[in-house]
């Protein structure tokens, strides 16, 4: 990276140059999972502590995984087995792990800007890995290298977003980086997922999935929080499927070569069909294997160059 | 720019090193040509059109960037471009010829040694380079040679394949 960055706390704001650094460098990273044995030395003797006050099984162990192939040795402090339960503030469990003295810190918290105090009050290097519906910056940029896999350039590109736009940290990011890279984000959801106020951020505000389904090059489709549904917010399953969810028949309106896109853990049958997730068009599991190298490429760009580490 | 070697001198020093790899290589039943990225590249290649033009078969080829086994990534060095590793044959039970421009302190074959094991156990491992230039900071030896110079520590010894020339700046 041009300027030394100690931390990645959100999309927004980063240079077209620095996302397509860690593009590239994640390209490379790639080849070092397909090898026999999986694991170069370059982070030895680094410590890398995932630090979640959110449940997640996939971003921590991409992490972590990510951290392994390197070389690092990691750590998880989770919510439900740390002292936070037992009323410890964030800056207290984080002095803690200080003690411990990491070399870079993942972090996920509900609250917006969790990571971006810890940022400020300690020396390691933070990686935002979801606070509150901020951004999540390593699920956009995973998003992104599995979208220039399938379309080469993202310039010019149309990408919709659909669903819970409102409250995701995953669209938030997507939105920033993709429009920073060239495309162009249009986003459709429930009235309540999807208010005008998204105005503010650079997209453009559809009602009806048809209508943003079309002529899009990506759909990314967003989770339903389930615990969201049967309130006010969202009538039931059923409705959300019918208006929202993509099946194979909404599909056939869009491209044919469309790439289809989920954060995960989907929901079969509510956001998306069983045949649209399994389908040629569906990405989903290559944004998984993806998510291993862009996190590798993070860890080394942001650790790798560290002026005041010793050398190994 | 001071010049140590011409278009012809330059052409010379290659055959030297392909001649040397042809004739230690000459029973070895399988073994590759390993270009260390971005200046051992060319020469492999040259290595390898040798071969080829002198015995009708093409050397098993790869390339390795060791970038991610450096032992100065922190150091506060430039950030260096991560390039492609590649080897496309089976490492384990195969002869390697690991190929560079310039030997110097030796650090850079160690950390593409390091490199070729995470892929398998090779049967040997040999050395070629165009220039020796001294200074070694590891028991590291070239097993075939282009050239031999002497140095300065500060120099910085410059393979020009488009233009043709080797000089010390």
């Amino acid at each position: 990276m041009k300027k030394k960055r100690k931390d990645l706390l959100g999309l927004r704001g980063v240079e077209r140059e620095e996302i397509e650094e860690i593009l590239a460098t994640a390209e490379q990273m790639r080849e070092i999972s397909r090898r026999k044995v999986k694991k170069v030395p370059t982070l030895r003797g680094r410590t890398v502590v995932t630090l979640f006050f959110e449940n997640s099984t996939r971003t921590r162990t991409s992490f972590d995984l990510a951290a392994k192939r390197l070389s690092a040795d990691t750590l998880s402090f989770s919510v439900s087995t740390s002292s936070t339960t037992k009323g410890e503030t964030l800056m207290d469990t984080a002095r803690t792990i200080f003690a411990m003295s990491p070399d870079a810190v993942v972090v996920r918290h509900s609250c917006a800007g969790a990571p971006h105090l810890l940022a400020r009050h300690f020396p390691w290097t933070v990686l935002n890995a979801g606070d509150g519906i901020n951004e999540h910056p390593s699920q956009a940029l995973l998003d992104m290298l599995t979208m220039r896999d399938r379309l080469g350039s993202l310039e010019g590109r149309k990408v919709a977003i659909v669903g819970d736009v409102q409250h995701s940290r995953v669209a938030r990011s997507n939105i920033f980086g993709l429009t920073t890279m060239g495309a162009s984000v249009r986003v459709a959801g429930p009235g309540t997922m999807c208010r005008s106020d998204l105005a503010a951020l650079p997209v453009e505000i559809r009602h009806t999935v048809d209508d943003v389904v079309k002529d899009a090059d990506v759909i990314m489709m967003l989770r339903i929080q389930r615990e969201r549904l049967g309130r006010a917010v969202l009538p039931s399953a059923r409705e959300y499927a019918a208006f929202y969810g993509l099946d194979l028949e909404r599909l056939s309106r869009a491209r044919p070569d469309v790439v289809v896109m989920h954060p995960g853990p989907i929901n079969r049958g509510v956001e998306i069909a069983a045949d649209v997730a399994d389908g040629p068009n569906s990405v989903i599991l290559d944004q998984v294997t993806n998510g291993i190298a862009v996190r590798m490429a993070l860890l080394f760009l942001l650790l790798g160059n560290a002026e005041d580490a010793s050398p190994t | 720019m001071n010049r140590v070697l011409d278009g012809a001198g330059l052409a010379a020093a290659v055959d030297a090193v392909a001649d040397q790899v042809m004739t230690a290589m000459a029973r070895v039943p399988r073994w590759a040509l390993v270009g260390i990225r971005a200046g051992g590249v060319p020469l492999a290649d040259r290595i390898a059109d040798q071969v080829l033009a002198r015995t009708g078969h093409r050397p098993l080829r790869g390339a390795v960037d060791i970038t991610l086994y450096r032992d100065d990534l922190y150091t506060g060095l430039e950030k260096p471009v991560l390039g492609d590793t590649d080897l496309p044959f089976e490492v384990s039970g195969c002869g390697i010829v690991l190929v560079d421009d310039v030997l110097f302190t030796g650090r850079t074959v160690r950390a593409a040694m390091g490199e070729v094991w995470d892929f398998g156990r090779p049967a040997f491992i040999r050395l070629a380079v165009l220039v020796d230039r001294g200074h070694r900071e590891l028991p590291i030896a070239p097993d075939f040679v282009g050239l031999t110079i002497a140095t300065g520590l500060h120099d910085k010894v410059v393979v020009d394949w488009a233009g043709q020339e080797v000089g010390i700046r």
